[in-house]
């Protein structure tokens, strides 16, 4: 998993009927210190997410697991909304 | 399997409900001489990890889900074991 914040959200109308009433979100990966890291990507949301909050998702098939037994087509899924990060110094 | 470093922890109060009761800690991968590899990432920790520690990570779904002890849970990523040391042949 990784953290990311939700920068945004995608309208597709036409698409994968196994995609119908998931909303896709736009996330920016994040690194522990909570900036940027890596390219955006877009994820589906099966936890009802905002646009703003910091977040973290799954990459790859278990992406679709929160919808079990539909097979959604994704590679990528947003699993919880992060509270807090602490990362201590070393 | 992969080498990394637990740099912090993670709290998240809404999270899909097969992440109730798992930990959820920031590692980041590491190479032999301990320099940091790639992008920090969040794994469930079913072996009692703590920060700073070095450990064992599987980044694969099934794998992850398998040491979460649960089916179709949507984790891309677990720790696996506790690092005591690396002995490299030269």
């Amino acid at each position: 998993m990784q953290l990311a914040k939700v920068i945004g959200d995608v309208v597709a109308t036409v698409k994968d009927g196994n995609l119908s009433g998931i909303r896709l979100m736009l996330l920016q990966p994040l690194g522990p210190d909570l900036k940027a890291s890596g390219r955006t990507l877009v994820a589906i949301d099966a936890i009802g997410a905002g646009v703003g909050e910091t977040v973290f998702f799954v990459r790859g098939k278990e992406a679709s697991f929160p919808f079990h037994p539909q097979e959604v087509p994704t590679d990528a899924g947003i699993v919880g909304i992060v509270d807090h990060v602490d990362v201590p110094e070393m | 399997m992969q080498l990394a470093r637990v740099v912090g922890t993670v709290v998240a109060t809404q999270k899909h409900l097969k992440f109730e009761g798992a930990k959820l800690l920031l590692v980041q991968p590491i190479g032999l001489d301990d320099t940091p590899r790639g992008t920090a990432l969040l794994a469930v920790d079913s072996v009692g990890a703590g920060v700073h520690e070095k450990v064992l990570v599987v980044i694969e779904g099934r794998a992850a889900g398998e040491a979460l002890g649960r089916k179709v849970a949507p984790v891309d990523a677990a720790i696996v074991g506790i690092v005591d040391r690396v002995d490299i042949e030269e």
